[in-house]
């Protein structure tokens, strides 16, 4: 019998999904329940114990939202996955499991802005210590460990100016320390980029973005690759001792290279609770489905208006790793040879009161906050986002007066090249 | 045969075949990996038979323990060997000195011995190392699919509900050929 792989499209489709077994509905129902019956106690007992796979309550697990779990772990190469509330919720989720009041992670100072926030304030208040390096100098990750370094995050492409970060060279650089590489791969999606075939043990995402794609759900997502070793030095002691609230169980001795992800779910998510909507998993499964379609034509879009703008009269720089002679232009063609994202900044040479100008104008451009949706967004951080910052934290923050970032959709290219056309012409 | 990856119809052919499956190193202690999967497999309806010295003469989960598999009074379909790897040799010659032999040698995940391997193929036993039961039941059944588990298989096909209750799912169904058992990556990784 020839051995077939199915294909990452034939994945966007099916994978974790399947006809209803007692009903054959096609589609995965939306199973909009709180809980689930036991067949009897002794049954009650084993889904308690985890001796047995199954459903009790939502809020630990979900048939919609297995779904979704399994579809995105498939898509990324990794041996589990496990859905929560929110792209911020799986980072807490993931640091719960690992870190303890007093212990540090390493991670890259060029981030998605929400990221740096909650690493700097809320996370401290855990007693989690953040230590930023620069993924322009892969020398500061290693020397940011220490021995309360518990792991080492990065984002594979940084919002919102298209950093591609080195993901095999700071993976070294973890193994060499003991700890587990999580990264967030929100903006290029598996379609883009396999963190984990480049040396990554834990995946991140929002699927807000890109994965649902549509702008409708809010959603994140773990993904444990199954490589490394909880055990070893007993510095994750969620996964190698013996846990009370389990009669006992060591997880990465039952559950072996999904451990971690069953370790985010019956432990952190049990108990810190951002539960995903198994109506959101339904909506962002549907999304799903169309990943390689979409994709493909957000970059081929991003590419020509990239191109586009960097010839224009009124603009002094784009950013863009798609672009020939961008400082991220190698690393994108080794991590994300498909296209380098449709999220980029560039910067005006009018300025400030030329970027006001320009989010006022368009008209097929919508103005606000998110990224990764159908539609074409645009956003003028300086007098947005970041409007609180001083000038020189804007520009550090990569949010200088004169930066606009944008989103580019699914619309015909004519259309969003027009549009800017239209709004830079009178901006 | 290469006992680096393992086809899913040579797994799923295994545990579709096998009534009796005999466990070698079963603990009595209900948060063991070895309890799981043996209340896992009875609960699917195999014949579990627990092997454990220690324990001979007691019961587990209310079967008789035995001391070793030439005490067992029946015929046995699968030795399922949940001892470390240095002790399969000794588990595979009791093996093949049973009338009848078993069918099958299942080494547990993280468990691997090539030599034993041989041995037991050589006798004409099918061998599995490397992997849980409990695991690839689970993986090919779909019910692991429910904890968020990549079980690297597809289907347009719907699963079919096993016996009483609502969550317990049987083997009989079909998927996309071109699943393997979990990858090379559970071999670094110790568990059940």
């Amino acid at each position: 019998m020839t051995e077939r792989t199915p294909g990452f499209a034939t994945l966007a489709v099916h994978a974790g999904a399947q006809p209803d077994p007692t009903t054959g509905a096609r589609a995965t129902p939306i199973y909009q329940t709180t809980s689930f019956v036991f067949d009897d106690v002794d049954h009650a007992a084993s889904l308690f114990g985890l001796q047995t796979f199954g459903n009790i309550y939502t809020r630990i697990g979900n048939p919609t939202n297995a779904v979704l779990e399994e579809r995105v772990a498939a898509l990324e190469g990794g041996t589990a996955g496990l859905a929560v509330a929110s792209g911020h919720a799986a980072q807490v989720v993931v640091m719960h499991v690992l870190m303890k009041p007093g212990d540090e992670f390493v991670a890259s100072k060029k981030l998605y802005g929400g990221s740096i926030n909650q690493f700097n304030h809320s996370f401290k208040n855990f007693g989690w210590n953040v230590v930023w390096a620069d993924p322009d100098d892969i020398g500061t990750f290693e020397r940011g460990i220490t021995p309360k370094t518990k792991a080492i995050f990065i984002e594979s492409i940084a919002n919102p100016g298209g950093v591609i970060t080195d993901i095999e060279a700071i993976s070294a650089i973890a193994k060499r320390a003991g700890v587990p590489l999580i990264v967030d791969n929100t903006l290029a999606t598996p379609y883009l980029c396999k963190p984990i075939e480049h040396g990554a043990d834990v995946v991140v995402h929002s699927l807000t973005k890109f994965l649902g794609g549509h702008g409708n759900s809010i959603g994140g997502l773990i993904v444990d690759a199954g490589t490394f070793n909880w055990s070893r030095e007993g510095r994750y002691p969620m996964l190698s001792q013996p846990r009370p609230e389990y009669n006992g169980i060591v997880l990465h001795e039952t559950f072996g290279n999904f451990a971690f992800a069953i370790a985010c779910r019956v432990l952190s998510l049990r108990d810190m609770g951002p539960a995903l909507s198994p109506f959101n998993a339904f909506l962002i499964l549907t999304g799903i489905e169309t990943l390689p379609l979409r994709m493909a034509r957000h970059c081929e879009n991003t590419q020509a208006v990239a191109e586009w703008l960097a010839k224009h009269r009124k603009v002094a720089w784009v950013s863009y790793p798609g672009l020939p002679g961008d400082r991220y232009h190698n690393l994108a063609k080794k991590y994300a040879p498909n296209g380098a994202g449709a999220v980029f900044t560039f910067g005006l040479k009018g300025g400030y009161e030329t970027g006001v100008k320009l989010v006022s104008n368009v008209k097929l451009f919508s103005h606000l906050a998110n990224i990764g949706d159908t539609r074409s967004l645009i956003i003028h951080p300086a007098s947005t986002t970041h409007k609180q910052l001083s000038d020189e934290q804007k520009t550090q923050a990569g949010a200088g007066p004169d930066v606009v970032r944008v989103s580019i959709g699914i619309e015909d290219k004519a259309d969003i090249i027009g549009d800017l056309d239209q709004a830079l012409e009178a901006a | 045969m290469s006992h680096d990856s393992y086809p899913d119809a040579y797994i799923r052919g295994i545990l579709n075949t096998v009534k009796t499956i005999a466990m070698v190193g079963i603990s009595p202690k209900d948060n063991r990996p070895s309890y799981f999967a043996f209340k896992y497999l009875l609960d699917r309806g195999y014949n579990m038979i627990p092997v454990n010295p220690g324990q001979a003469g007691h019961e587990i989960l209310g079967r008789k323990v035995y001391a070793r598999l030439g005490d067992i009074p029946e015929p046995i379909d699968m030795v399922d060997v949940f001892r470390a790897a240095q002790y399969a040799p000794q588990i595979v010659a009791e093996a093949l000195a049973l009338k009848p032999r078993p069918q099958v040698i299942w080494m547990q995940l993280g468990v691997r011995n090539d030599e034993a391997a041989a041995t037991a193929e050589a006798g004409g036993l099918k061998v599995v190392m490397n992997r849980c039961p409990k695991i690839e039941y689970g993986r090919l059944s779909s019910e692991i699919s429910w904890m968020g588990v990549n079980s690297r298989t597809l289907t347009a096909k719907r699963a079919n509900i096993f016996g009483r209750g609502v969550q317990r799912m049987s083997l009989a169904r079909t998927t996309m050929t071109g699943g393997t058992t979990i990858d090379s990556a559970a071999a670094k990784s110790k568990g059940a």
